[in-house]
């Protein structure tokens, strides 16, 4: 954190002063580490084991929050007789289809609530697949939960209730099993646990803090899963102090899946319509509404949505234009996108500040991806690699792209900076800041928002001469926008509290909403994200209020703003206990105030603010009135934390350990060496290191992750070209320990090869006893560490770390395994031109890869 | 005007640099080069005409902060020091060097004319010629914010605070309970580094708290402004001028004029 | 000594070594350029060095040798003043050190002390070169003549040791350790250097005084350095080793010898006079070289700066 969130990192250390006890578990000792009272090293990719060992620890000495657990949680649920667990099954789930390699999650539900598969034929359920393909359609939501009452025992009896489930699935997860998988000694483990555990319970909190260390894995979002589960088991979440924090990465990266850039996500998380299941409003609606939750009022928001879009267009007798949306016939995350354009099915593509050819997993394949394009658009600051890759990509230099024989055109666009524009940021506690325009951009630089309205309207002029009085029907979405924002200064820049106006919406009488509990189905009301709505309350940019922490209370709630309704501890419900007192005073947050019967407290309550403690939904009760007084968790559908998640998840209710895609370990615990539905794309151009027990894994003896370094950022567009930054971290490195140096004759300061099944990179020596080798199953494992901001452009220059990187995805979110792989390391500079691809390829040889190795165990 | 100054915790250090940039930025100081030192994180070596801040990073096998830790990594962001009774000030020919009402010591570039005597003068090997321009530079405590109320920029950026800019007997106070606070939870190396008025340099306006010797840092552990010894310099020269002029009487007494 | 070589490829990231950052120096090196500003206490010395044996020529009528002593000052003082200047990078520079007077600054003070020397010494040359001036004031000349010359010799006296006092009062450990010898070194140096001089150019029937300062000029530079060394001990050691040390040694040996062959042959043959000369004139240059080396070197080792400090003050 103190790499790559210093300025966040300043809370640590106060925090730090106050006395809390700071624990960081990296498989480096880095800058945090430095600050941190415990250093925990661990071999790269087994977090699942070491969380998993800590679940147990809690369950086994009961250590666990009864109280709340009982009353927050899914706890008392019982689950289908149907389940298997990994524990039964050797590695695998129920419900797993080893053709698909996909999950059907039915088995996973709970007694007593009906489950459609009897009624569903099998083609249905393919597309029923990829509609669930990915957990990030449940952003902030959790799945539908198909009709019906859980059946629960309170006395936690019922040995298929999901804490009797937990304590057997955990039940392995010895601190010897986490010193065998993770390489953590028992001493440090019991350690970190008492330390976790005695920060835990009513006076206390503890927190976690997670970036994407925790994410690049086959298995990321299992792993904040089992954090999730034990901060629940603690009762950490919604109190002050406590909670999971993802650390997040660009600037507003938490806006741009608020109101996303991701291709199956609506504004608000609500689900892409898909085509074959969506075909029109009705269903939609009907599929993804969940009966609780505040997502039971989807209609609204999405009828909202779609008045934003095309406005007067918009009618409840074309379903508000529901077929003007987009719809997903499938996987068109990122990478599968790239494929695409290798295989030459995607023909043009949009770059607003991004970097692929530096900063994404097999940089050669984006980079083949792009030379076989049409047209290529790319806006940025400076003349990046992925701009410039057909005439000084690495392919030149190997003679796999000759610049002659690349037909794309690129358009080079430069980009206003943040500090040329105005417009907000959302941070990772959700809270929108508002940035004003500092200096105007210039010669040919403008923002993002002025290129994106005004290529629109450049578009739609067009389509209006082409199309005549007689409108295609094809082109009518576009047509029919509401495109009509009102532009300023000297380079007719959109006013971008304009379109934050837009996002928060208006009424009927064009006054902007205060909340989204007044955003109608009726079409009556116009909200662009509905989540957001309430930025704008009383024409107000909520988002801009600066009052500073001294002239207010300690949440600070006229500070910007946050969503939901400015609520800054998400479902601080939780902070009471169920009968809405607090905890402790100590941990007070809000609580119910008896004599104005209506919750209060510090921060804005996340929750119907006038709804008892002791309500309880009657039959059929929907929304957020089917949430009952005393369940916190109002996104979800039932109201609770989920210990265990019945549906929704890609890859299984619960966490457990797998080897990642590449490892030169073979998992301890199943004969199923990594995440059965983890996606993988065995190709050519994707090879993959034999992994665990298969022939040639040898080959690859070594564990590398490669991560960020505070010096540069991502992949260097805006470090590398400045020469302020790009002094302080000037080569690509890497880090071994004394004992790795001396295994393969490297030299501090020397240069070192790094070498996988798809590439090798060069990169200078940094010999340091940061780095520790660390003992799992009975072995030494060496672990190098490889900072991944170099490419070819700019003042600083080196290889990419992301040569090296295969695409092997986590199967919910489709993000890259860049954190924990195996290579071999050699003394001495890669060889040049062809001679390069030679020696992969005798990698490749010696490690007998084909396509098949290491697809699927 | 009460005098000014910084006190960097380098307990508290996480090796950020944003110091050095923000430093950068203010005052235009042009980039050091490109070259990887491989002494540890530090890239930038040493303070210099192009280098006002510059963070040190020690790797050290000896665990001290944390008992179960293989490893310590010591940070510190070492600055000019703003002597009390300053070298470089004491010799410049010029006054192109002066002492400024905040207690800062500033060089005046339009009045330096680089005879360099400033740079083997200062017992910490700050203030050097920049090889361009002929002229010294170092850190001028920012003396263009500090006199508009703004704290250094360097103060400003520090995240974590380990750069503390103020009065420097409130922070001399602040500072001896930090160390206080530190050895009591355990962490014995801490110590205070030219906070002392009766030090060698009559106290630094820059001092800091490190968590091992000085040298460790590329700090001297014992630095003594040279003129402090000017005065029995000069005696010394006066003497050895008046055994010049003697011998030469005695060699010419023999001989009559004519 | 530093704990590791500076450069090249280590094992590994050196572990921190408490005597030393990286082996990094804890000074700056001087950025003064050897050859002008080691010229410059050379030329110094010898521009003072030779007014006074112009003045004793003057008072004891020895009309060659003081008109030799005379241009030679003159000539020193102009090389010294092309020195500085060079290093400064540009002439108007020189301006700027008499903006003020400060006498906490050695190199104030030397300033304005050579400012002040230039004026008697000018002078001094003018009365032997009648053509420089004209006619009218000649007479204005010859009578100031005597003042100049005993002004110079006393003033030189200053302009001779103040550069020892210039380079001590830096951080420089083996330059500042050495403040109570080095204006004896200097002066010494600079005596027997211009006597060498003197020994060159000066008839041999004027050149008894310079042979007797040449000689007593080297005691008084042997003695003082000898004295020195021991004195200084560790911070010592650039003068005794590294190129410095050699140089110092060679000069050692070459006032040695130019003190014998004064002794031997100074008054006998004009061509031993001018050997004996020669040597001690290049012994003095020599001496000025290493010295500077030396306290150069002493800033680029750490080990000079933190030993001492750390028996000072004792393990921390
Ligand atoms: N200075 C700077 N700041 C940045 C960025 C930058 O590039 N530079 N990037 C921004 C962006 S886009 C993001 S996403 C964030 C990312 O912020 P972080 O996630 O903090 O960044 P990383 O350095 O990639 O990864 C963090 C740590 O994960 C460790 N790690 C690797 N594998 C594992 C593992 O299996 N388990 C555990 N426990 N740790 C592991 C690495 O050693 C590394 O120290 O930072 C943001 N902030
Ligand atoms: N091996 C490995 N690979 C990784 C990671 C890893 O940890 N390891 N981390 C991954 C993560 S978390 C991330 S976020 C990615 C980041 O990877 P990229 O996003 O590809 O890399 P960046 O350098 O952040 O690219 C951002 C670009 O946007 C430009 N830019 C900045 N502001 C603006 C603007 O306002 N408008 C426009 N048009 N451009 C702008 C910058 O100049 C820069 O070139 O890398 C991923 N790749
Ligand atoms: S770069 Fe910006 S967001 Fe990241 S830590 Fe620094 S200040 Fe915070
Ligand atoms: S530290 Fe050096 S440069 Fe800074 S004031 Fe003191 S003597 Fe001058
Ligand atoms: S270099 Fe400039 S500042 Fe330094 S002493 Fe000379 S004149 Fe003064
Ligand atoms: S005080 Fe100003 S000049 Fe000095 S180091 Fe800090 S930023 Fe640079
Ligand atoms: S800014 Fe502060 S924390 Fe960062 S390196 Fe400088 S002193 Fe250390
Ligand atoms: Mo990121």
């Amino acid at each position: 954190m103190a790499e790559a969130h210093p300025v966040g990192f300043q809370w640590v250390v106060e925090a730090k002063a106050r006395g809390a006890t700071v624990i960081h578990v990296d498989p480096r000792y880095t800058r945090t580490s430095a600050l941190a009272d415990i250093h925990v090293p661990l071999r790269a990719g087994s977090d699942i084991a070491f969380l998993g060992g800590l679940v147990n620890y809690v369950l086994q000495h009961d250590l666990w929050f009864r109280d709340y657990v009982l009353a927050y949680t899914n706890a008392s649920f019982v689950v289908r007789e149907q389940f298997r667990d990994t524990e039964d099954l050797d590695g695998l789930f129920s419900g797993y289809d080893p053709e698909e390699r996909k999950y059907e999650s039915e088995s996973w539900q709970y007694d007593g609530i009906k489950v459609g598969a009897d009624e569903q034929d099998p083609e249905e359920r393919v597309t029923k697949y990829e509609q669930k393909g990915s957990g990030h359609q449940f952003g902030s939501g959790g799945a539908a939960l198909d009709p019906g009452e859980p059946v629960k025992d309170l006395t936690l009896q019922h040995p298929r209730c999901v804490l009797n489930v937990l304590k057997r699935h955990f039940a392995r997860y010895t601190p010897e099993l986490v010193q065998e998988i993770c390489g953590v000694p028992p001493a440090l483990f019991d350690k970190v646990a008492r330390a976790l555990t005695s920060a835990s319970g009513r006076d206390k909190t503890a927190a976690f803090v997670y970036s994407v260390g925790w994410t690049q894995h086959t298995v990321g979002v299992q792993y904040i899963r089992s954090a999730a589960i034990l901060q629940l088991l603690l009762g950490n979440m919604g109190r002050p102090g406590g909670g999971i924090v993802a650390l997040r990465g660009h600037a507003s990266i938490q806006g741009s899946t608020d109101i996303p850039t991701l291709y199956n996500l609506l504004p608000g998380y609500l689900p892409m319509p898909h085509a074959l299941e969506h075909e029109s409003l009705h269903e939609y609606l009907h599929l993804n509404t969940p009966r609780g939750g505040f997502y039971g009022q989807m209609p609204a928001y999405l009828v909202s949505l779609l008045k934003a879009y095309w406005g007067d267009n918009a009618l409840p007798t074309n379903e508000f234009c529901f077929d003007y949306l987009p719809k997903l016939t499938g996987d068109h995350s990122s990478y599968p996108t790239v494929i695409s354009q290798v295989e030459g099915k995607c023909k043009g593509y949009f770059i607003f500040g991004e970097n692929p050819a530096v900063g994404s997993a097999n940089a050669k394949m984006q980079r083949m991806g792009l030379s076989n394009l049409d047209w290529l658009v790319v806006r940025d600051f400076s003349l990046i690699e992925t701009a410039t890759w057909w005439k000084d990509g690495p392919e030149i230099e190997t003679g796999e792209i000759r610049t002659e024989d690349v037909g794309t055109e690129v358009f080079f666009f430069p980009a206003a900076a943040h500090t040329e524009k105005s417009g907000s940021f959302t941070n990772t506690q959700r809270l929108l800041q508002w940035r004003h325009k500092a200096v105007e951009p210039q010669d040919d630089q403008r923002s993002d928002l002025w290129f994106v309205f005004h290529l629109g309207r450049v578009i739609r002029e067009k389509l209006r001469v082409a199309n005549g009085a007689a409108v295609d029907s094809r082109d009518r979405p576009v047509l029919e926008l509401t495109w009509d924002y009102p532009t300023e200064g000297s380079h007719a820049d959109p006013d971008a509290e304009s379109v934050l106006r837009e996002i928060n919406g208006w009424d009927a009488d064009g006054k902007a909403l205060s909340g989204y509990t007044s955003l109608q189905d009726d079409g009556s009301t116009v909200c662009g994200c509905w989540i957001y709505c309430g930025v704008y309350a009383d024409e107000v940019n909520q988002a801009a209020r600066r009052k500073p922490g001294s002239e207010q209370n300690w949440v600070a709630p006229e500070w910007g703003w946050a969503w939901p309704m400015n609520r800054r501890v998400l479902y601080n419900r939780a902070s009471a206990d169920p009968d809405g007192r607090p905890w402790s005073e100590r941990k007070a947050l809000v609580w119910w105030d008896e004599k104005d019967a209506k919750w209060t407290g510090h921060d804005v309550p996340d929750f119907a603010d006038d709804k008892r403690p002791s309500y309880e939904p009657g039959y059929g009760a929907r929304a957020a009135d089917a949430i009952g007084g005393a369940d916190p968790f109002v996104m979800q559908t039932d109201g609770k934390g989920w210990l265990y998640v019945p549906s929704g998840l890609t890859d299984g209710p619960l966490p457990t350990h797998y080897e990642p895609h590449e490892s030169p370990f073979t998992n301890p615990l199943y004969s199923q060496q990594a995440n059965p539905a983890r996606q993988v794309f065995s190709r050519r151009d994707n090879l993959s290191n034999p992994s665990g027990a298969e022939r040639g894994a040898d080959v690859f003896p070594y564990v590398f992750t490669t991560y960020r370094l505070t010096e540069h950022h991502t992949a260097g567009g805006m470090s590398r070209w400045l020469p302020y930054l790009a002094e302080l971290q000037p080569e690509f490195f890497c880090e071994v320990s004394p004992e790795l140096a001396r295994e393969r004759g490297l030299a501090h300061l020397g240069w070192a090869t790094i070498v996988t099944a798809r590439a090798a990179v060069e990169a200078r020596v940094l010999v340091t006893e940061r780095m520790v080798p660390l003992t799992v199953q009975g072995r030494v494992v060496h672990q190098v560490g490889l900072p991944y901001h170099w490419g070819a452009n700019g003042y600083v220059t080196g290889d990419a770390a992301n040569e090296l990187v295969g695409l092997a995805l986590d199967p919910n979110v489709h993000i890259q395994e860049s954190k924990a792989s195996s290579c071999d390391i050699r003394p001495g500079r890669r060889p040049r031109g062809p001679a390069l691809l030679q020696l992969v390829d005798n990698y490749r040889r010696r490690a007998g890869i084909t396509v098949e190795t290491a697809d699927f165990q | 005007m009460s005098r000014m100054g910084f006190f960097t915790d380098t307990s508290i250090c996480i090796g950020c640099k944003a110091c050095e940039v923000a430093c950068k930025e203010w005052n235009s100081v042009p980039d050091d080069g490109f070259n990887l030192l491989g002494m540890s994180f530090d890239n930038t070596g040493m303070l210099g005409a192009n280098s006002w801040r510059h963070v040190a990073f020690i790797e050290q096998s000896k665990p001290v902060a944390q008992p179960d830790a293989h490893v310590r990594w010591l940070m510190s962001s070492d600055v000019c020091k703003h002597c009390t009774h300053a070298g470089c000030l004491d010799v410049c020919p010029t006054g192109s060097l002066f002492r400024t009402e905040f207690g800062t010591v500033v060089v005046q570039e339009d009045i330096c004319n680089g005879c360099g005597y400033c740079v083997p003068a200062c017992p910490y090997g700050v203030i050097d010629r920049r090889e361009d321009d002929g002229r010294v530079w170092k850190c001028t405590l920012c003396y263009d914010r500090i006199g508009d109320g703004l704290e250094p920029a360097c103060a400003k950026a520090c995240p974590t605070d380990s750069i503390q800019f103020g009065e420097l007997d409130e922070l001399r106070e602040r500072a001896r309970g930090r160390v206080d606070e530190l050895v009591s939870a355990g962490v014995v190396d801490a110590r205070l580094y030219g906070a002392s008025p009766d030090d060698g340099v009559g106290g630094a306006g820059a001092f800091f708290l490190l968590l091992d010797e000085p040298e460790v840092y590329g700090l001297p552990p014992d630095p003594v402004v040279p003129t402090r010894d000017l005065a029995s310099m000069w005696r010394h020269a006066a003497a050895a001028a008046g055994v010049f002029l003697g011998l030469g009487v005695a060699a010419f007494a023999g001989r009559r004029s004519s | 000594m530093t704990e590791r070589r500076r450069g090249g490829e280590r094992l590994m990231v050196p572990k921190a070594e408490f005597s030393s950052y990286y082996g990094k120096p804890v000074l700056k090196r001087p950025v003064w350029e050897e050859r002008y500003i080691a010229g410059y206490l050379f030329t110094g010395g010898i521009a003072a060095g030779t007014a006074l044996l112009a003045a004793g020529a003057d008072v004891t009528g020895q009309p060659s040798l003081r008109r030799s002593m005379r241009l030679s000052s003159l000539a020193a003082l102009a090389v010294s003043g092309f020195a500085l200047v060079r290093d400064l990078g540009r002439p108007e520079r020189f301006a700027n050190m008499l903006r003020v007077f400060k006498p906490t600054s050695p190199m104030s003070v030397g300033s304005w002390l050579l400012s002040a020397f230039a004026l008697p010494t000018g002078i001094g040359v003018m009365d032997e070169v009648p053509a420089l001036v004209p006619r009218p004031l000649r007479s204005v000349v010859r009578r100031l003549s005597r003042p100049a010359a005993v002004s110079a010799a006393a003033l030189g006296s200053g302009v001779a040791t103040y550069t020892a006092v210039l380079i001590c009062d830096t951080s420089a450990p083996s330059w500042h350790a050495a403040y109570p010898e080095m204006p004896f070194v200097f002066a010494g140096s600079a005596l027997s250097g211009s006597a060498g001089l003197a020994l060159m150019v000066a008839p041999i029937r004027e050149a008894g005084s310079a042979r007797t300062l040449a000689v007593a000029g080297a005691l008084l530079e042997l003695s003082a350095a000898q004295r020195m060394e021991r004195r200084l001990g560790f911070v010592g050691e650039p003068y005794r080793e590294h190129a410095s040390g050699r140089k110092l040694k060679a000069a050692k040996a070459m006032t040695v010898a130019g003190v014998a062959t004064t002794v031997l042959l100074g008054r006998r043959s004009r061509a031993g006079a001018f050997l004996a000369g020669a040597a001690l004139f290049g012994a003095s240059a020599l001496t000025r070289f290493g010295v500077f080396e030396a306290g150069v070197i002493s800033t680029e080792d750490p080990a000079y700066t933190v030993r001492p400090q750390r028996e000072r003050v004792g393990e921390g």
